[in-house]
């Protein structure tokens, strides 16, 4: 058996304020609210803390940023950036840090204020010199060019990827955390302003404030939590090109090894994920990580989603919290995928509970389809 | 001393020739682009120049239609070489380039790399 399976486990988990938050709150103020009432929600004092993982959107060494601003002295810092995939990806390296006897707590934290600051994606990704000079908007450009393939070759239509709109959004009338959560018809998908064909607005997530903190540590300190943990039983992370001209398939991810790692490392397969989250940054994400998972055959995501399978009462939960469509989008969202997870196994999920979850799946992407994170979390009794 | 040119400047001399220049490994013999030092399919730092035939086929499409502005074509192309880039194809409107549309070169000196339909003059 590998030994990183089961061998961290997450014990707390919260988010910032989301949407908009109060006027001159700044990105570190926010993961001051994360990190405070996720230590808060795994019953640990903030000097545990000896391990601080940090993504950023603007700042280049942002766990020198967080660990000044928490008053936290961090023996081991990791500000590993793969884009919104990062934080998934920060479990695994955590959690052979754990093994390696390096850390003993770590605090894994995120925030921006992308929607108060500039009301649209902040991102330290700049266009590359050979895609600068045909304009493409990044990402959305590199998304609906991925589209645009899925559906040539595999027939997938727009009501399909308008059908991940309105799953997300049934999903997040059952979530008051969620920003967007008025009624919502494949019609009013359709029919919204094209941005970039074949992507409406509604085809594209949100651009909100925001901010979220997952605290971890060892599976055998995780028993004297006040909740019960979340153990991480799978994780792998892949990467495979940065530019969208450098994919080499537009239809297939590096999910496909990423959940195959995490997959072989908790000895499960798909059919035993009771929840699913995923980063849905454009509705063709779902479809193309669906089957890059291996919960549907390529090319039958578009079918897969269709007729309310993912949503509420579907046959597979998918984005329960009604994900970076509905419920909140402040950058690098792969750390919300996580929050939900836990709290679907810990049963805290309130209106969106689903019942009996033993396995949840989150999983994160990065830039354009580039870098991709795959995590299996299970209650207790999925350790043996 | 210095052992080897920069990838970027004999890409831009070749643009300034009207030319598409791509590389090819001396190793594996697999086209390369965007051009660089080193072979990404096989490690090989045998690469050398090629000047691409300009003949392609659009592999994905996309109209990018900003507020207040006219749509413009945005796709990748691959070349018969066996290559991929960003480009766009010019002489038809925005929303008429088709994945599977041939694709010829448009052959103008210092511009990056733009094509139109094979058919259209």
């Amino acid at each position: 058996m590998n030994p990183l399976r089961g061998r961290l486990a997450v014990v707390g988990v919260a988010e910032a304020d989301l949407g908009v938050v109060a006027p001159g709150l700044t990105e570190q103020d926010l993961i001051g609210q994360a990190a405070t009432r996720a230590l808060a929600d795994a019953g640990i004092d903030r000097t545990e803390v000896d391990a601080l993982f940090c993504a950023s959107s603007v700042q280049p060494a942002p766990t020198l940023n967080a660990a000044e601003y928490l008053g936290i002295r961090p023996r081991y810092s990791d500000g590993s950036n793969i884009g919104g995939s990062s934080a998934i990806s920060h479990l695994l390296y955590a959690a052979g840090a754990i093994e390696a006897g390096l850390i003993e707590v770590a605090l894994i934290v995120y925030g921006s204020i992308q929607r108060s600051e500039a009301g649209r994606l902040i991102t330290p990704a700049s266009v590359s010199i050979w895609e600068e000079p045909f304009r493409p908007r990044w990402p959305l450009t590199m998304y609906a060019l991925a589209a645009s393939r899925h559906m040539h070759q595999y027939g997938t239509t727009r009501e399909q990827m308008a059908e991940v709109a309105i799953a997300a959004r049934r999903w997040a009338q059952l979530n008051p955390k969620a920003f967007e959560r008025g009624p919502l018809s494949v019609e009013d998908v359709l029919t919204a302003r094209l941005v970039c064909d074949p992507l409406g607005v509604r085809d594209c997530c949100l651009v909100t404030d925001g901010g979220g903190a997952l605290v971890v540590t060892s599976a055998e300190r995780a028993r004297g939590a006040p909740k019960p943990a979340a153990h991480l039983l799978g994780c792998g992370v892949a990467h495979w090109h940065r530019d969208i001209s450098q994919m080499p398939d537009l239809t297939v991810t590096a999910a496909t090894e990423s959940g195959a790692r995490a997959f072989a490392m908790a000895g499960l397969g798909p059919a035993d994920v009771d929840v699913v989250e995923l980063y849905d940054a454009f509705t063709i994400n779902p479809i193309l990580f669906l089957e890059d998972l291996g919960f549907c055959a390529k090319g039958e995501g578009g079918e897969f989603v269709a007729g309310g399978r993912i949503g509420p009462g579907g046959e597979l939960p998918v984005n329960t919290n009604g994900g970076g469509l509905s419920y909140c989008h402040p950058g690098m969202y792969g750390i919300f995928t996580v929050i939900e997870a836990v709290r679907q196994l810990r049963g805290e999920a309130g209106d969106r509970q689903q019942e009996g979850v033993e396995v949840a799946l989150a999983h994160g992407n990065g830039a354009v389809l580039s870098s991709q994170a795959t995590a299996l979390l299970g209650t207790e009794a999925t350790l043996n | 001393m210095t052992e080897s040119a920069s990838p970027w400047i004999g890409y831009q001399e070749g643009l300034a020739a009207g030319e598409l220049r791509f590389q090819r490994c001396g190793d594996c013999a697999r086209a390369v682009f965007y051009p660089r030092v080193v072979c990404p399919h096989c490690g090989s730092t045998a690469l050398a120049w090629e000047i691409s035939s300009g003949a392609g086929t659009v592999y994905a499409t996309t109209v990018m239609r900003p507020h207040r502005q006219e749509p413009y074509n945005v796709c990748l192309v691959d070349l018969d070489e066996g290559f991929r880039l960003m480009s766009r194809v010019d002489r038809v409107p925005a929303d008429g380039v088709r994945i599977g549309d041939r694709l010829r070169l448009l052959k103008e000196a210092g511009t990056a790399p733009v094509f139109v339909p094979a058919d259209r003059s």
